[in-house]
């Protein structure tokens, strides 16, 4: 049948499954979903549904983009909205099956609300909640919403639509409507898009060519990965139009190669368009032939330079080149060809079939549209968003995000990636444009948006996107592969506690050189993440330098010293008492003498001289017993009292611990300690004391005593 | 130092031939093949390659060496790979990665003595919103610590003991 045919045939099936009789169940099936349990899920659901003598069709999607609420499962019941449930385990597959299939009450704690047309009981409509609420959904249209293996479900809700307006068109009208739209570059460049095709348009060439760059190498960002995934044909649509617009006859997809899934999907779809007549030759009944190959990367973060990315896929090192010429009229092996990321790409094929005014009646007028981000770090809610350009970065921090982790207050927002900067609380109602974003002295960027709150050092930032850059630095021009290298010495020596007067100004000058000598992106806006943090957080910079301190309680050689700096780093928990549960079977304070002894064995241990002496004491309370041990107090009295400071505690968090070389048998600790728990043996002894069984935990285990406790009154909680 | 066996550069030559027309521009799918297949890159790959795509070997290793993806000394039964992107890092993985080095005993990048491990270190698996991630032998991992870092490389030593 002919494409007209196939999408008439679409929309029918979608529409008689949306309304017909059959339960369908949708599972986020993209790289996290799978990652955070979905792929267990997809393989119980059959047993479940059978166990259950339930009938069901089950949908894999692509990511929705509550990436925090992974793994998602909906349930949708005939004529009824998707009922979603959040971080679904395979324990909790069957309870939730039943609870909505038989006894039609979605049950709690997973039941998180739903999504689509109409209500389903009391349940909140997500799409009326601040995390998508402000959010509208171009480039991630299909995500989480269609199976992305299935032609069918692209077709059905608008798919290819736009390439078959577009065909009817001349190029230069393709590249009017592009122009209108205001679209600009998505992959961070911000250049108008249509004007990019129009310049390759009018180059001279006998072969031109289409590249997609899909390297996406910014750490922090994971969108164009969630297109690829979870909507391959918006992309490749896209680059049919582009293609056809530039008169390019051969597009090449340059991805990453840690993205096989992304890959996988591509070729998948790619034979899907050859089946219907979308890739070969007279596309679609036109005289406009395309072909689309895949390049896959090989983990240079440089590649994703247009210029080098083009040197790559000629088989070359993946040096950028200096512009002009522009690829547009000297790209790809010397002919013209036009490079555009991916998110461009799926807004284009939506921009063909709804129109420019329709696009540019989004966002506002100097950022048409909206734009893709990667939501991480402190948030409560990290994830996958798409908003309108102009929205507050405080909506999507605090309305979409969810706020920050823990309630702590919000430090910084890093937008840009390594080539970008930190923002700070005063620019929180700041629309997201590209304008402003850069008179900040950020960039839009690819679309990584980090929010650090106030247990993040600035500095250590800084460093680390550095060490980053400074490492793919390709090495071709010296400002960038000296000059990196040389801010980042200064740049280490301050966290390590070693700055000077005059290293913050030496950085500011180094930086000003770097980003204006460097031959291309990479060394221009390798100094932006420092010299933005300099800004705007001076202060901690000379706190580090002049006061040795780190506000931001990250780089270790500026915090409190400890005996042992290594030891607090190895409590990852702490241990709970629960009273009641307490059997008096005295297990806990055996297993403490044991670990204790020599022989670290039971029989030989009571027959060791000295004997063995737990630190863990069962103490009468209220008619039962609780096991009493040391508290590691954060204010330890003992640690006050302690004439020869043997008693030391180890950093925030970390166990008060006794150095036996120190200790002189005082017993002023026995008789400050609110708890009665150091013990002194013998006159004159040292003291005997809990240690949280340091040596235990350094070596991935819990403290003896929760490990031999049978009635769990003893627990380790992970911090 | 390796006991793997290579073939040799007529094998591995004749294999790239059957797949790959004799241009420049399929180097580095070349050298993806390659390691692909033997999880490294050998010498007498490279010269094959050279060969086959009637460029000076130099250019190969040039090429090679310049991308991340490549290795080229024999890697570890497992692969164990620390991501250091910026979520990755605000959520605790800069110490993940020192505590495991240390405790397995290479550098990011090394592979164990026993041929048992290859760590490594990447700048972005693409999975933020799972930070602190670790991807163990293609399987991604979500929200991992030292410690659930540990049980699953003596988990894995066990299971391979045990072979």
């Amino acid at each position: 049948m002919n494409l007209d045919q196939r999408i008439l045939s679409a929309k029918e099936t979608w529409k008689a499954q949306q309304e017909g009789d059959e339960v369908r169940i949708y599972v986020g099936s993209a790289t996290c979903g799978l990652a955070a349990g979905a792929r267990g899920l997809l393989n119980h659901l059959p047993d479940a549904l059978a166990d259950l003598n339930l009938e069901a069709q089950v949908v894999p999607v692509g990511c929705i983009g509550m990436c925090f609420a992974e793994p998602l499962v909906d349930i949708q019941e005939p004529g009824k909205p998707r009922v979603s449930y959040r971080n679904v385990t395979a324990e909790a597959l069957p309870q939730i099956l039943e609870g909505q299939l038989k006894n039609g009450g979605p049950p709690e704690p997973w039941v998180f609300g739903t999504l689509g047309e109409g209500s389903y009981g009391g349940l909140d409509r997500l799409e009326e909640q601040a995390v998508l609420g402000p959010q509208l959904r171009i480039a991630l249209r299909n995500c989480g919403w269609i199976d992305p293996t299935s032609l069918d479900h692209y077709l059905a809700r608008g798919g290819y639509a736009g390439l078959q307006r577009a065909l009817g068109m001349t190029p230069e009208e393709v590249i009017q409507e592009v122009m209108d739209s205001g679209l600009r570059g998505r992959g961070g460049g911000g250049f108008p898009t249509g004007l990019k095709w129009r310049f390759c348009r009018n180059a001279k060439g006998d072969q031109k060519y289409l590249i997609c760059n899909a390297d996406e190498g910014d750490p922090g960002a994971f969108m164009d990965r969630s297109v690829l995934e979870g909507d391959p044909h918006a992309v490749l649509e896209g680059m049919s139009i582009a293609a056809y617009a530039i008169g390019a006859t051969i597009a090449y997809v340059y991805i990453r190669a840690e993205y096989p899934l992304a890959v996988k999907r591509l070729l998948h779809a790619m034979e899907q368009m050859r089946d219907i007549g979308a890739l070969g030759k007279s596309i679609l009944g036109s005289d406009f032939d395309f072909e689309v190959k895949i390049k896959e990367g090989a983990g240079a973060f440089v590649c994703g330079e247009e210029t080098a990315l083009i040197a790559s896929i000629e088989g070359q090192r993946g040096m950028p080149r200096p512009r002009p010429p522009f690829p547009a009229n000297q790209g790809l092996f010397g002919k013209p060809s036009n490079v555009n990321n991916v998110e461009t790409f799926s807004n284009v094929a939506s921009i063909l079939r709804k129109g420019a005014k329709w696009y540019a009646g989004n966002g506002t007028a100097e950022s048409p549209g909206t734009k893709t981000f990667a939501l991480t770090g402190k948030v409560n809610n990290p994830g996958l968003i798409e908003v309108p350009m102009g929205i507050t970065l405080r909506e999507v921090v605090y309305g979409v995000g969810g706020g920050i982790l823990d309630g702590r207050p919000f430090k910084a927002a890093q937008t840009g990636g390594p080539s970008g900067g930190c923002l700070p609380e005063r620019f929180l109602d700041t629309p997201i444009e590209y304008a402003t974003l850069a008179k900040a002295g950020s960039i839009m960027g690819s679309g990584g948006l980090v929010i650090m709150d106030d247990l993040t050092c600035t500095v250590d930032i800084a460093r680390y996107f550095l060490t980053f850059t400074q490492n793919e630095s390709c090495g071709k021009c010296t400002p960038c592969r000296v000059g990196t290298r040389e801010m980042l010495t200064i740049l280490e020596r301050i966290c390590a506690g070693k700055g000077e007067e005059g290293d913050i100004e030496l950085l500011e000058e180094l930086g000003q050189s770097i980003g204006k000598a460097s031959l291309c992106g990479l060394g221009q806006t390798a100094p932006n993440p420092t010299l933005t943090t300099i800004k705007y957080f001076r202060e901690e910079y000379e706190a580090h330098i002049r006061d040795h301190t780190c506000p931001g309680q990250t780089c270790k050689a500026l915090l409190p010293a400890t005996i042992d700096p290594d030891s607090s780093s190895v409590v990852t928990g702490l241990i709970r008492v629960t009273a009641e549960r307490c059997d008096a079977c005295g297990k806990c304070v055996a297993s403490c003498a044991v670990e204790h002894s020599m022989s670290k064995d039971p029989e030989l241990a009571m027959d060791e001289d000295p004997l063995p002496r737990p630190r863990i004491q069962l103490h009468p309370l209220g008619g039962g017993t609780v096991p009493t041990a040391c508290r590691h107090c954060e204010a330890a009295v003992c640690v006050l009292v302690c004439p020869t400071g043997a008693m030391q505690k180890t950093g925030q968090g970390g166990p008060v611990l006794c150095d036996d070389s120190l200790c002189i048998g005082c017993r002023s600790c026995v008789l400050t300690c609110p708890y009665g728990v150091p013990e002194a043996y013998l006159e004159g002894e040292q003291i005997t004391k809990c240690d949280l069984c340091v040596d235990r935990l350094a070596k991935g285990g819990i403290p003896a005593c929760v490990e031999a406790c049978p009635t769990t009154c003893l627990e380790w909680v992970k911090r | 130092m390796s006991d793997v066996p290579s073939q040799s550069m007529d094998d591995w030559r004749s294999q790239i031939a059957r797949r790959f027309e004799s241009r420049p521009e399929y180097l580095i799918p070349v050298l993806q093949f390659i390691q692909e297949d033997a999880g490294y890159l050998p010498p007498e790959s490279m010269l094959a390659t050279a060969r086959h795509l009637r460029i000076p070997e130099s250019k190969v290793y040039g090429v090679a060496s310049f991308y991340a993806q490549f290795n080229f000394e024999p890697q570890g039964e497992h692969r164990i790979t620390i991501c250091r992107g910026t979520a990755c890092h605000v959520k605790g993985s800069g110490r993940i990665e020192s505590e495991i080095s240390t405790h397995m005993g290479v550098p990011p990048g090394g592979t164990t003595g026993d041929m048992l491990f290859t760590l490594e270190a990447v700048a972005c698996v693409g999975a933020c919103a799972l930070a602190p991630v670790v991807v163990v032998n293609g399987e991604v991992h979500a929200a991992q610590s030292v410690a659930s870092v540990k049980e699953t490389v003596d988990m894995l030593r066990e299971q391979s003991q045990k072979e």
